[in-house]
């Protein structure tokens, strides 16, 4: 996994709440067996209407998508937070993920960054005032930079900070512990099932 | 810790391996596999050179992306897809359970049937609706590919400690409610980032009544409202429902299981960080007019007025999922006019799920036109929806009868929705393009799709005329 640490790149404002990953990805997409190349499933049929913000040409080249509550509920579906990074973005800013959504993003390396809403909606107006312009995630100061005047905190939970600012792979951290998983293993209970084992 | 505990805090207590200074690792009891969200862990596991930890505590089928009406995978995509399943499983020492073989189904389904699934377990899948299986008393959630890779990898995940929430049923759902509707009442109530962070414990006098399948259908919908997992202490009915399954220990083992079982239930003054509490006895059949699980209302009202609706996003929400769904405001819910309706999915494909709907059928015939799918959720359901002569009564009143799987609750198999179809559908999930790409989806209950695949209308089986005497012979 990448590391990362400071990221600055064009924002772009996806003015809805609820985006579940159907949306994000939708399903069509998911026969795929590989684990990159899927910038063109990314919001597959919004992107059809020329309407849709990403089809914006003063929002080309995103990084940091800056959108409504409950972002990524739904499909456990990681390929949803691949598809997001394969298109370009590295953050994505909203007041609420789903659950399984912001652990997708943390193993994969897409920062999920929670703000609260009246701070998504300054950041909206922003960026349709000035479309184009930069936001600055900072993982190493924990704040989101915007213009001259925009400089909030977020908090991300410590172990998940950790290894996105040092690039860390999550199973060889956990490998590390592979005796006391050993020791928890032979004290477990034997009449839990195993799969073969049936009458 | 010392003191009250609940279900939740026991669980986690006799699963966790702590860390200094990192999250515990919660060790997992059991893990499904599916031949879609597993195909990238395998080839992690293969470029970092590390094996399956524990092959005997996975289980791998193939539901999500197979067609239900025939065995071949004409589909060359969908094709590749299972047969990367297929190798993976051999070379890793994985049991897979087949298109076509006697134990496949949907994930959720399979686990519990065999009894798999037992309490005080961990679960996991990749997939979000895992929580089927904390109807059982299991710590049942889903999981991404990432994650996948890793319980193939350790058996274990690395969890922050979750939030706890009770939600308190009161009083019995009338008759002809189910826990779908409740699910869909508690969605439409709490909104569905309700439960974001939280595992929830359901308890109360209505979750004690309910059978051990209708648990399932209500922990089945945890996730469309936020939570992470949600489940059930188990009791009696758990332990009815258990006894004499394939999995389940016998004899002496059976008792020491049962004890320990018994001893999971959240105790007495257990403070949970959450707490909700819902009448049953106030509810009546429950059906979603837009595109998120929480845009509901009962089947006796109307779809709401976006110009009525005082919060701005909320509003701008429901005018966008009318204007998707081809609906008017205030048009009543009994007027919407379907084209196709759809019976199956993790939600609502078991026995019982199967019964409800062909007691509304027996004797009647779907509206002319409708297109009727009923899919049992496994192989065994088939078998004994078929022993039972279920099927006889699906085909004389007009119903396609199926094989196992996913079907048509997400639109990556043979069989979607097309564009601006209506389908009022037992599944979990009415989200744009879920079922089809344009497809406008109702969720709705067992009792009211067949209903409704009876008038052609959304419609619960207490509003069909009477069936004639020799028509309801067997009801
Ligand atoms: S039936 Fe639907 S919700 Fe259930 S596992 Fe299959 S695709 Fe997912």
């Amino acid at each position: 996994m990448q590391p990362f640490t400071v990221h600055t790149g064009v924002g772009v404002p996806l003015r809805l709440s609820n985006v579940d990953t159907d949306q994000i990805l939708p399903s069509k997409y998911l026969k795929r067996v590989t684990r990159s190349g899927y910038e063109d499933a990314l919001f597959a049929a919004w992107r059809q209407s020329p309407d849709f913000v990403l089809n914006d040409a003063a929002f080309a080249g995103a990084s940091v998508l800056v959108t409504g509550p409950d972002f990524g509920t739904g499909s456990s579906r990681e390929v949803a937070v691949w598809a997001l990074q394969d298109y370009g973005f590295r953050a994505v800013i909203a007041p609420r993920f789903g659950d399984i959504f912001r652990t997708n993003a943390g193993k994969s390396g897409l920062v999920a960054v929670e703000l609260a809403e009246p701070l998504v909606l300054r950041l909206w107006e922003l960026l349709d005032a000035s479309p184009g312009s930069s936001l600055t995630v900072d993982l190493e100061r924990n704040v989101v930079e915007a213009g001259n005047d925009f400089t909030e905190p977020f908090t991300l939970d410590e172990y998940t900070r950790w290894r996105l600012l040092n690039g860390l792979d999550d199973i060889a951290i956990t490998l590390e512990s592979e005796g006391d998983i050993a020791v928890f293993e032979q004290q477990r209970s034997p009449l839990k099932p195993r799969v073969g084992s049936r009458r | 810790m010392t003191g009250p505990r609940t279900i939740i805090q026991k669980i986690w207590q006799n699963q966790a391996i702590e860390r200094p200074g990192k999250p515990d690792l919660l060790y997992i009891d059991l893990h499904f596999v599916h031949e879609v969200s597993s195909p990238q862990a395998f080839d992690g596991l293969r470029d970092t050179g590390r094996p399956v930890r524990r092959p005997e505590l996975t289980m791998a089928t193939e539901d999500h992306n197979v067609p239900t009406d025939t065995l071949l995978l004409n589909d060359p995509v969908s094709r590749l897809q299972v047969e990367t399943l297929r190798r993976n499983c051999e070379e890793f020492g994985i049991e897979l359970k087949r298109l076509g073989e006697a134990g496949q189904g949907i994930v959720h389904i399979i686990g519990p049937e065999t009894g798999l699934t037992q309490p005080g377990m961990t679960i996991v899948c990749g997939d979000s609706h895992t929580s089927t299986h904390g109807a059982l008393g299991a710590l049942a959630f889903g999981i991404g590919t990432s994650e996948v890779e890793h319980v193939l990898a350790t058996q274990t995940l690395p969890q922050t400690k979750p939030k706890t929430m009770a939600v308190t049923v009161t009083g019995r759902l009338p008759e002809g409610v189910a826990s779908k509707d409740l699910a869909l009442a508690l969605i439409a109530q709490v909104g569905t980032g309700g439960g974001q962070g939280h595992i929830v414990e359901y308890r109360g006098e209505a979750i004690r009544a309910l059978s051990i399948e209708a648990r399932m259908s209500l922990c089945n919908m945890s996730i469309e409202w936020g939570a992470r997992a949600g489940l059930v202490a188990p009791d009696e009915t758990t332990f009815d429902y258990l006894r004499g399954r394939p999995y389940a220990p016998t004899g002496e083992d059976w008792e020491a299981a049962v004890d320990g079982w018994r001893q999971l239930a959240s105790d007495e003054g257990a403070v949970f960080d959450r707490e909700v509490t819902i009448d049953a006895s106030t509810l009546s059949p429950f059906v979603t007019w837009g595109t998120n699980p929480g845009q509901g209302v009962p089947l006796d009202d109307s779809v709401p007025d976006p110009a009525e609706i005082g919060d701005p996003e909320e509003r701008e929400a429901a005018a966008r999922a009318l204007a998707y769904m081809g609906l008017e405001p205030n048009t009543r819910m009994r007027d919407i006019a379907v084209d196709t309706v759809f019976i199956g999915s993790c939600t609502n494909s078991r026995i019982e799920d199967l019964r409800i709907a062909a007691d509304v059928l027996r004797g009647r015939s779907i509206a002319d036109g409708l297109r009727l799918l009923v899919v049992p959720g496994s192989m065994r359901v088939k078998q004994q929806a078929e022993d039972e002569h279920l099927d006889d009564v699906f085909l004389a009143a007009g119903a396609q009868w199926r094989g196992a799987g996913c079907s048509m609750c997400l639109g990556m198999n043979p069989d979607v929705v097309g564009p601006r179809e209506r389908t009022a559908s037992t599944s979990n999930r009415n989200f744009e393009g879920r079922q089809g790409p344009g497809a406008r989806t109702h969720l709705v209950s067992p009792a009211v799709a067949a209903a409704t695949a009876v008038t052609g209308r959304l419609t619960s089986p207490a509003d069909l005329p009477e069936r004639s005497r020799t028509e309801s012979r067997w009801s």
